[in-house]
């Protein structure tokens, strides 16, 4: 199952250029990669979103794969009915192949909206990957909040302004909530980390059972950052343990990269103009709760994984 | 052998519902539509039917599990009420305009506020317009029967659409009645497979299905809904005809009873058809000429048969179960006024609007009878007074 | 100009049957500035491939080949992801 480039790069791509996502968007990078991770037929159902209204302009399409859309808070739902009807009519004799079934949504498809439809559908045991492309905003409707928003970010509803630093709540920890499911396979990466990307692609989608993936995704224009420079703001986040790469098999918690320099959050920070306000000497507690925050999660996290 | 049974209008659904055999079914539990998911639930827990069912989280997933189920080539079927369909609201016109053929029960319950759960009309009727197929159940065996024929005009390949099969929560959906069922072969015959048009499963044939369309082709595909609604009419007929081979009951997009020769009618929608319907025997054994109006099919609206129906009396009162807040009129009365606008008849009625029944009001000979009483002074006045009242509301 | 299909044209249900269409649509234009691609320099780590928006890193036989602008947006993630010893794409600002 190692993923090698050279022999990656023989395969179709069945995710096709002449999508109309901005350029250098971090979740064209994510749905290139995903595609070139599949293996074998997949049926996908994709949340209202950035990546829906660019990928699929009637008549335009960037699939090659099965593909629908019908609302923002229903992917997980939507794909549960495609599964349930290829277990129907394979039983049936009607469909021969093995087919693989993923629904995808940005953090508000799926930290927000459709966190009901998300774990509902986890409940019920279907078998589907779900894979959140997680900007950390609402990048579709112009980049306002979500549950996903970290802290003193700036967005068009959790604007920097005079009197408010921009949001103030802690982003929620969804990739925790989803293993608290009990998922056979839930893990959190980013583009960057192509190879853990795909490998945990390949992974979940071979597992009998729901499973999900949150991957954080740059967006320069939420973020207010150099386009060109997005995918090591991506190494950043890791590398700052914003945002580990780890994943849980079967309840098993798992580190995938062991940070030894763990780099000050604030070099997260300093690239993205959403945070520009927090550099500023006034607000300097506001980056000292991020830093406290990440090195709890980080302390408890390398305490679940090591945990036997 | 068709079988004689004693059921309520939800186990009348239940029963369709096994013969029907859905590839997948899935709801979420709402008074008084709850019974008949429990049904079926039980139907496959005991392997007498064999469908994947999807005990989903909310009516907007059970709608979502059915428009990919339907799409993925699943006969699809939900079924819900009242705050459970204006939870899936957002889903109904998608499910339409995706040409998606599931078929929905609608047990008819009124809207909050004040919460109450029993019969208004509120709920599909204010779907109205979502492009679905509606057809209304006047008792058990309608409901029996309109599923049946539901599920051959959503799967029709001219048409594919899904459609709303409704009856009156608890005065139909509770009360046990007696009806005839059909054998499990016959349905069976009669429905046929379904075959979709595109599937997502056809992995070799790859569709996107559902995406966004700008100014340039949203109108294309809104066209192509729009008419394929229109022409499901003729097929709906094409399908009772149908349906009456294998049944012996035949069906209409509308009853007309005594209506051919009558001076004050009654338009009227599904359960109270039946106390109206006693109310006109009586007066026309009193020699007064009065006649009903049932509705079945409301969407695509029968507007020239209803308006061929209506013409020659001389008042007609419409009769609904919920009201169409600010509007002219309620939205059957809207529809029949329009209806006479289109066809620039020379002869028409007087017409009156009156709202009954709200949350399940018992409406009783009496109210019906008063509503007669009155068509005949408004037609020895010659003008309506008042066109719009609520019926019942105590001042 | 693509022509625009009537009512009774479009396959139902707003279903697009050609898979992967989008490739007609040609997103070159949106480009500002214009990556150039050093074969000399290049190792052939496909790194800029794997990191590319839009898919038009030209790749074949696991060697890249050239850049394709029919769809490059010009983000220039691809030479900044170029491993700094090697640096075989370049940024050519203002070109299409
Ligand atoms: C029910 C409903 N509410 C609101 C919207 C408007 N809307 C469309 S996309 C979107 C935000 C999407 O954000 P996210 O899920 O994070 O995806 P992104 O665009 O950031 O990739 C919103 C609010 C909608 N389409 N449907
Ligand atoms: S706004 Fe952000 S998420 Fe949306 S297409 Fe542009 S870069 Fe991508
Ligand atoms: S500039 Fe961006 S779009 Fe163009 S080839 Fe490089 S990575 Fe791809
Ligand atoms: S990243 Fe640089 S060295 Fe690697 S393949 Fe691309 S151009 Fe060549
Ligand atoms: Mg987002």
């Amino acid at each position: 199952m190692a993923i090698n480039l050279k022999e990656l790069a023989k395969k179709e791509e069945l995710f096709t250029p002449g999508h109309r996502l901005c350029a250098g968007c971090g979740t064209a990078v994510l749905m290139r990669q995903v595609m070139l991770a599949v293996e074998g037929p997949v049926v996908i159902s994709m949340a209202t979103s950035c990546p829906f209204v660019s990928t699929a302009t009637y008549p335009y399409t960037s699939w090659k794969v099965p593909w629908i859309h019908s609302a923002f808070e229903n992917a997980p739902a939507t794909i549960s009915g495609v599964e349930a009807a290829y277990k129907a009519l394979r039983k049936k004799g009607k469909v021969t192949q093995d087919i693989k079934f993923i629904s995808m949504a940005g953090d508000g498809g799926t930290y927000d909206i459709g966190f009901q439809a998300l774990s509902g559908a986890i409940e019920r045991g279907h078998r589907f990957l779900h894979i959140c492309y997680n900007n950390e905003a609402y990048m579709n409707t112009g980049i306002q909040r979500s549950g996903a928003t970290p802290l003193g970010a700036h967005t068009t509803t959790s604007p920097a302004g005079k009197l408010i630093p921009g949001k103030r709540e802690f982003r929620k920890d969804l990739t925790a909530i989803i293993a608290a499911h009990d998922a056979p396979y839930v893990a959190q990466t980013t583009p960057f980390h192509w190879r853990d990307l795909m490998t945990k692609v390949q992974k979940a989608l071979a597992v009998d059972g729901p499973s999900f993936i949150n991957v954080l995704t740059s967006c320069h224009r939420g973020w207010r950052s150099d386009i060109k420079n997005d995918m090591q703001i991506l190494r950043l986040a890791v590398d700052t343990c914003y945002w580990p790469l780890y994943e849980v098999e079967n309840g098993k918690w798992k580190l995938n990269y062991k940070v030894r320099n763990k780099l000050p959050v604030i070099e997260w920070i300093k690239p993205q103009g959403r945070f520009a306000h927090l550099l500023k000497e006034e607000n300097q507690p506001i980056v000292a709760k991020i830093q406290q925050k990440i090195d709890e999660n980080w302390e408890k996290l390398l305490a679940k994984c090591s945990a036997d | 052998m068709a079988r004689l049974a004693a059921l309520t209008g939800n186990n009348a659904a239940a029963e369709a519902i096994r013969q029907i055999k859905p590839d997948v079914f899935a709801a979420y539990p709402i008074t008084p539509q709850t019974e008949l998911a429990e049904e079926v639930a039980q139907f496959v827990a005991d392997g007498i039917l064999d469908t994947e069912y999807i005990p989903v989280e909310s009516e907007h997933s059970s709608m979502s599990v059915c428009i990919g189920a339907s799409l993925a080539g699943a006969r699809a079927m939900t079924a819900t009420a009242s705050c459970g369909l204006a939870y899936m609201w957002e889903l109904l016109p998608t499910t339409a305009s995706l040409r998606s053929p599931v078929v929905m029960v609608v047990v008819n319950r009124a809207f909050n506020a004040p919460l109450n759960i029993h019969c208004s009309h509120d709920d599909s009727m204010g779907a109205r317009d979502s492009g679905w197929v509606q057809l209304y159940s006047e008792n058990a065996q309608e409901m029996y029967d309109n599923l049946i024929q539901a599920v051959k005009i959503a799967e029709d390949e001219t048409i594919r659409l899904p459609v709303m099969v409704c009856m009156d929560g608890f005065i139909i959906s509770h009360a046990v009645e007696r009806l005839l069922l059909l054998e499990d072969e016959k349905v069976k015959n009669f429905l046929g497979e379904f075959k979709p048009v595109h599937s997502l499963l056809e992995v070799n044939n790859p569709v996107t299905i559902g995406a966004c369309a700008l100014p340039d082709y949203y109108t294309e595909h809104k066209k192509q809904h729009s008419e394929a609604l229109r022409r499901s009419l003729d097929k709906i007929m094409e399908v009772a005809n149908e349906y009456a081979k294998i049944s012996g009951r035949s069906y209409s997009l509308f009853e007309s009873y005594q209506l051919a020769d009558a001076e004050y009618g009654i338009v009227i929608v599904n359960s109270a058809a039946g106390v109206t319907r006693t109310v006109v025997d009586k007066l026309r054994k009193e020699g007064v000429k009065a006649g009903l109006l049932k509705i079945r099919v409301y969407r695509p609206f029968p507007a020239a048969q209803i308006v061929q129906a209506l013409k020659n009396l001389k008042v007609v009162a419409v009769l609904e179960r919920t009201d169409s807040f600010g509007g002219v009129g309620s939205p059957v009365f809207t529809d029949i006024s329009a209806a006479f606008m289109e066809a620039q008849t020379k002869e028409k009625p007087l017409m009156v609007n009156y709202i009954y029944g709200l949350g399940g009001r018992d409406v009783g000979l009496k109210d019906i009878g008063k509503v007669y009483a009155n068509l005949q002074v408004i037609n020895q006045k010659g003008k309506i007074e008042k066109s719009f009242a609520y019926l019942q509301a105590r001042e | 100009m693509r022509k625009l299909q009537g009512w009774k044209d479009i396959p139902i249900g707003t279903a697009i049957i050609e898979a992967g269409s989008s490739v007609k649509y040609l997103t070159g234009e949106w480009r500002n500035a214009r990556p150039e691609h050093n074969k000399d320099k290049c190792t052939n780590c496909l790194l800029c491939w794997i990191y590319c928006p839009d898919g038009a890193i030209i790749v074949e036989d696991s060697q890249v080949t050239g850049i394709n602008y029919d769809y490059c947006k010009g983000c220039g993630i691809c030479a900044a992801e170029c491993p700094p010893k090697v640096k075989a794409i370049t940024m050519v600002k203002n070109q299409n």
